[in-house]
């Protein structure tokens, strides 16, 4: 996926500790982030990936904030590059040695419904979510909560699928819970409100307050869903 | 020397324990939290002879009452206000001896809005991404202090309590404070006069104040495309979002780590401590000088 060159990289200063790296689309943000995290400066503070933009944050002890905004263009200007289009194959290797497996009872109370929304019965979802590579793209909502985007392995598998949230947020959503919105796909990592369709159940721990790092998911990792009995 | 404890009688309504936070956990979606006056941490923790980053209590307003089960070194910075140790006077800003049994009272603040009171020793609790600060959006950390809570504290540390009398220190100003930006990454959403709004009125800070964010009053600030949305962008401590209504929001220490609302300005490091003791009603004017 390479940027529009008209909407190609962009930086866009966020105070004098951070600076927003702006990009044209998801997949963007994917491949830059993947980069970006395996020429890190050292000192950095931060680099938080979001749906459009990477923010990178320094501090007085870190790298100066120009360097910084150099580091980011000219790195994502790299892995834009036609050509290059996506990882180094090592890069892949230990993307892949480090594949999350979450085991999930696909008992979701929205499984049927979605299923129907897209077309399909609830065993074509469950295929559909079963036999993707997923990568976490950022976090956010809160503490160990992933957005997942289903990765692209060949162009056979189309776009991704767009899923409306409720109309109707719930006010609590259990913890464990597997969830579809947008193009993304999520576990809930408590009991919280949520907006998204409910499929699935899993006992993996998304966040365990002793563990290092304590959130399970980590932006670029990636997972793998795999059907237990319910 | 054992740390013992201190026994928290009467809490105030926002008492929480902060140390300098957890900076660079956002990509884990975990805000940086920490004292949102870290200048008052550091003094606090250097007057008591600790290392600048011991955890100590971050209390908002007051009145806050406790007693210590030993003799306890503490001291009190950031906001002004009476503190007594059994009704005596005592002075802010420098290290106070308080005997075993005695009731240390930091009165409702006069000036300022967060006292940080540093105990010898520093407090314990558990540490996540090496910081025991209370996150009060996600709730990593401890919760927040109450009544009858019993804080350990840790083992007096091997450096002396500085043998200086008193720090030098100015009560928190409640007049208009100039607060001083830089740009923000979405100020091109934003048409001329409104740029020129944000840094020529005098905003009113809000009761809607806390760790997350300060909101503030005024006359609003208006979009180009009001219809535009911005897809969820990482965040920073001090951002100044400007939301539907037009009234901006400076975001605090346990900001959500993305927003959706755009960034206008970013108040600078320097001035972010300030924005800590401002009172409810206290005004406040941007300077991108």
């Amino acid at each position: 996926m390479t940027a529009d060159t008209s909407t190609g990289p962009v930086l866009r200063a966020m105070g004098e500790e951070a600076v927003l790296l702006e990009l044209a689309l998801l997949e963007d943000v994917l491949l830059v982030h993947r980069a970006l995290a395996a020429s890190r400066p050292a000192g950095l503070v931060d680099l938080v990936p979001a749906a459009r933009t990477v923010l990178a944050v320094t501090d007085a002890r870190g790298p100066a904030l120009a360097a910084v905004g150099a580091w980011l263009l000219a790195t994502a200007e790299r892995a834009l590059a036609p050509g290059v289009g996506g990882s180094t194959g090592a890069v892949d290797e230990a993307g892949r040695r480090s594949d999350t497996v979450i085991q999930v009872r696909y008992d979701g109370q929205d499984l049927a419904e979605t299923a129907a929304l897209l077309g399909m019965d609830a065993d074509g979802l469950i295929a559909w979510h079963t036999g993707r590579l997923w990568t976490v793209a950022f976090s956010g909502f809160a503490p160990g909560f992933a957005y997942l985007v289903p990765e692209r392995e060949d162009e056979t598998i189309g776009p991704p699928l767009e899923i409306p949230r409720l109309s109707v947020p719930r006010t609590t959503v259990p913890s464990g819970s597997v969830a579809l919105a947008g193009t993304f796909s999520g576990v809930y990592p408590r009991a919280s409100p949520g907006g998204w369709r409910i499929i699935g159940t899993t006992d993996a721990v998304l966040w365990d307050d002793a563990a290092d790092p304590p959130g399970l998911l980590v932006p670029g990792g990636r997972v793998r869903f795999v059907q237990v009995p319910a | 020397m054992m740390g013992g404890t201190l026994l928290v009688e009467v809490a105030g309504p926002a008492t929480t324990v902060q140390d300098l936070g957890r900076p660079g956990a956002a990509a884990l979606g975990v805000s940086p939290s920490g004292a949102l006056d870290r200048g008052a941490l550091r003094l606090a923790n250097r007057l008591v002879g600790n290392p600048e980053g011991r955890a100590a209590l971050e209390v908002v307003l007051g009145p806050f009452v406790a007693v210590p089960d030993v003799d306890l070194w503490i001291a009190v910075t950031g906001a002004w206000g009476a503190i007594t140790v059994d009704g005596r006077p005592v002075d802010g800003h420098r290290a106070v001896r308080v005997a075993a049994g005695s009731r240390l009272e930091l009165g409702a603040a006069t000036h300022g809005l967060r006292y940080v009171l540093a105990v010898r020793g520093g407090f314990d609790g558990p540490q996540l991404l090496g910081s025991r600060s209370t996150d009060t959006l996600s709730g990593l950390g401890p919760a927040p202090v109450v009544g009858g809570d019993r804080l350990v504290v840790l083992p007096t540390p091997r450096r002396r309590i500085p043998p200086l009398d008193i720090a030098p220190w100015t009560r928190p100003d409640d007049g208009e404070r100039l607060v001083r930006v830089s740009p923000g990454p979405r100020r091109d959403w934003f048409d001329a006069a409104s740029l020129q709004r944000l840094v020529e009125q005098s905003w009113g800070v809000t009761a809607d104040t806390d760790r997350i964010g300060m909101r503030l009053d005024g006359t609003p600030l208006e979009r180009l495309d009001p219809g535009r949305e911005l897809p969820s962008e990482g965040m920073v401590a001090g951002a100044v979002q400007v939301p539907p209504s037009g009234r901006p929001t400076i975001l605090a220490a346990d900001h959500p780590v993305t927003g959706g609302y755009p960034v206008i300005a970013v108040v600078r490091a320097a001035d972010r401590d300030l924005l800590a003791q401002l009172r409810p009603g206290q005004r406040l004017r941007f300077s991108t000088g």
